[in-house]
């Protein structure tokens, strides 16, 4: 992992309590990752209409909206995984450290840019295999071990699995599986991680436990989520970008957009009139 | 009880009799089977059986070994030929091929399955006994690997596609390219299964007669290779069977009986393997 290219920056975050600095501005942060003029396509049909927008470095950056705006389309483009639709189709710019990701080997591009899906998804092999995959399939060739471990004491499950490393993946509860997913993730050290709806599967406790992780997980990575869940967004976010039938209304720090949204179908949205 | 209530349940009994009947003349009919070979086979079935060369004509006892070794190498040896085509074709069918291309070959194989077995057996005459101006092992296992190939295929293709997307985005997502994700998680969540159908496939070839008759022929003695022929459980059968004699008969039963047995014990560890390990989740 790179280090943040402008580290006086950090100083500004407020880690203790995971709210974010009311100063900090989307303009001023050193971004990891930026979207330009994106155009998206699935066939004929378009889905996202000229995108603009930053993924900022050590940061939550939260993607809201309205089912089926597109929200979720925007965050598989940063990883390439729309590329499983046969008929999409992409203009515009993705970078990653300023680099183009559609330049880019798709599969070292994935192993820097993670991502934790919607449902639960862990591999039918043991905890420990789930976890040490990601590294051996890259190549790892070091102690996997301490891989493991690391990972899944990084998402916060160590304690709860240490026992039965080596028992079935799928005997986990939904938010242990949540968390697997996101240790296994981990584990090739990505240099943002994204999450597709993480916590739409599960109940509010295990909702509880991901999202102190996520705020935890900051010092570690960058962060990109999808949510259709409000209060999870001004929870977790540092950024947060409204989303609304493929066009990007509003992106502002995310007690700004939650408090004083500069566009009316932002607030229309937040104070729950649609979506 | 008015006429039409009293029709009503008469026709529900009636019903409710016949598909009982024959739900139990299903299972009856292997049970008979079963008991027919134990019956007349069973005291045939000795350990001369398994290690002795067939007497010959005129002296009683011997027994099969060499027919017992000589499936088995034809068994391995098909598997050899179809397994590979099968799984390789099924791991395209699922993962590359597009929807046209797929139904072709879907539809082919499903010809190919349906292509009667002495049909092959000629196939494989013509391809490889005349050629070669010989019968065969290889010749039987090469006519047995073509009747394995339609079973994999289909079987493999339909376990690897219900294999949940997930999966294959959770792999993806974390570097893996298609061949690796194919390898390192899309077939080992539906290994189980087929290897399942694998095992099923060579149950069903087992038992065939027909392609084996003019490819690897037959033989009273050890095979000397697999350029040459064989003998096997079922061409042996179908001699005994149809021969004079009245030792041979029982000879044949007890072969019959052994052959089911083999298939019932294949059955038996295809159902085990499928209930072990660890299962993917339906979603």
């Amino acid at each position: 992992m790179t280090a943040s290219s402008n580290p006086e920056l950090s100083v500004k975050v407020n880690a203790a309590a995971g709210a974010p600095a009311a100063k900090e501005n989307a303009a001023a942060m050193p971004m990891r990752m930026t979207i330009s003029k994106l155009n998206f396509f699935y066939g004929s049909k378009q889905i996202l209409f000229d995108i603009n927008m930053g993924i900022a470095d050590k940061r939550v950056t939260a993607l809201i909206g309205p089912s089926g705006c597109g929200k979720s389309t925007l965050l598989r483009i940063l990883n390439r995984m729309h590329e499983t639709v046969a008929t999409s189709r992409l203009e515009g710019e993705v970078l990653l450290d300023r680099q183009n990701i559609l330049a880019q080997d798709v599969t070292s591009l994935r192993r820097r840019v993670g991502m934790v899906f919607q449902r639960p998804n862990p591999f039918p092999k043991s905890i420990f295999e789930n976890v040490a995959y990601g590294p051996r399939i890259n190549g790892f060739k070091g102690p996997i071990a301490e891989v493991v471990e690391r990972s899944l004491r990084n998402a916060a499950l160590w304690d709860e699995v240490k026992d039965h490393l080596h028992k079935s993946a799928y005997e986990l509860s939904g938010g242990q599986q949540q968390r697997l997913c996101i240790a296994r993730a981990l584990a090739v050290e990505p240099e943002v991680l994204l999450l597709d709806e993480p916590c739409s599967a599960l109940d509010p406790i295990s909702t509880a436990k991901i999202e102190e992780l996520l705020v935890e997980l900051k010092n570690l990575t960058t962060l990109a989520i999808v949510t259709h869940n409000m209060q999870q967004a001004a929870r977790v976010s540092d950024f947060t970008a409204f989303v609304l039938t493929g066009q990007m209304i509003e992106f502002s720090p995310t007690p700004q957009l939650f408090t004083t949204p500069t566009d009316p179908r932002t607030e229309a949205y937040i104070t729950g009139r649609f979506g | 009880m008015s006429a039409r209530l009293r029709w009503r349940k008469f026709v529900s009994n009636l019903m409710l009799t016949l598909t009982g009947v024959c739900a139990l003349v299903s299972v009856a009919v292997l049970f008979f089977i079963l008991g027919y070979l134990v019956y007349n086979g069973g005291t045939s079935v000795n350990w001369a059986f398994f290690t002795q060369l067939p007497k010959p004509v005129g002296e009683t006892g011997g027994g099969m070994a060499n027919a017992i070794v000589g499936s088995a190498k034809l068994l391995l040896a098909a598997s050899l030929i179809g397994v590979p085509i099968g799984f390789f074709g099924g791991i395209y069918l699922a993962e590359y091929s597009g929807a046209k291309v797929a139904s072709v070959v879907r539809y082919a194989a499903d010809l190919l399955n349906g292509v009667p077995s002495i049909v092959i057996g000629i196939f494989a005459y013509s391809m490889v006994v005349l050629p070669f101006k010989h019968f065969s092992t290889l010749a039987g296992a090469f006519a047995l690997g073509l009747m394995m190939i339609p079973i994999t295929l289909r079987s493999t293709e339909e376990f690897l596609g219900a294999v949940p997307r997930m999966l294959r985005e959770g792999a993806m997502a974390l570097g893996a390219s298609k061949w690796k994700t194919i390898k390192t998680v899309i077939v080992p969540a539906a290994y189980r299964g087929i290897l399942t159908a694998i095992l099923l496939a060579l149950a069903r070839v087992a038992g065939e007669t027909a392609p084996l008759l003019f490819t690897a022929f037959g033989n009273r003695f050890w095979s000397q290779g697999w350029g040459q022929p064989t003998a096997s459980l079922p061409v042996m059968i179908f001699t005994y069977a149809v021969s004079p004699y009245e030792d041979w008969h029982r000879q044949a039963w007890a072969a019959g009986l052994v052959l089911l047995g083999l298939i019932l014990i294949i059955n038996i560890l295809a159902r085990t393997i499928l209930s072990r390990g660890i299962a993917v989740p339906r979603s």
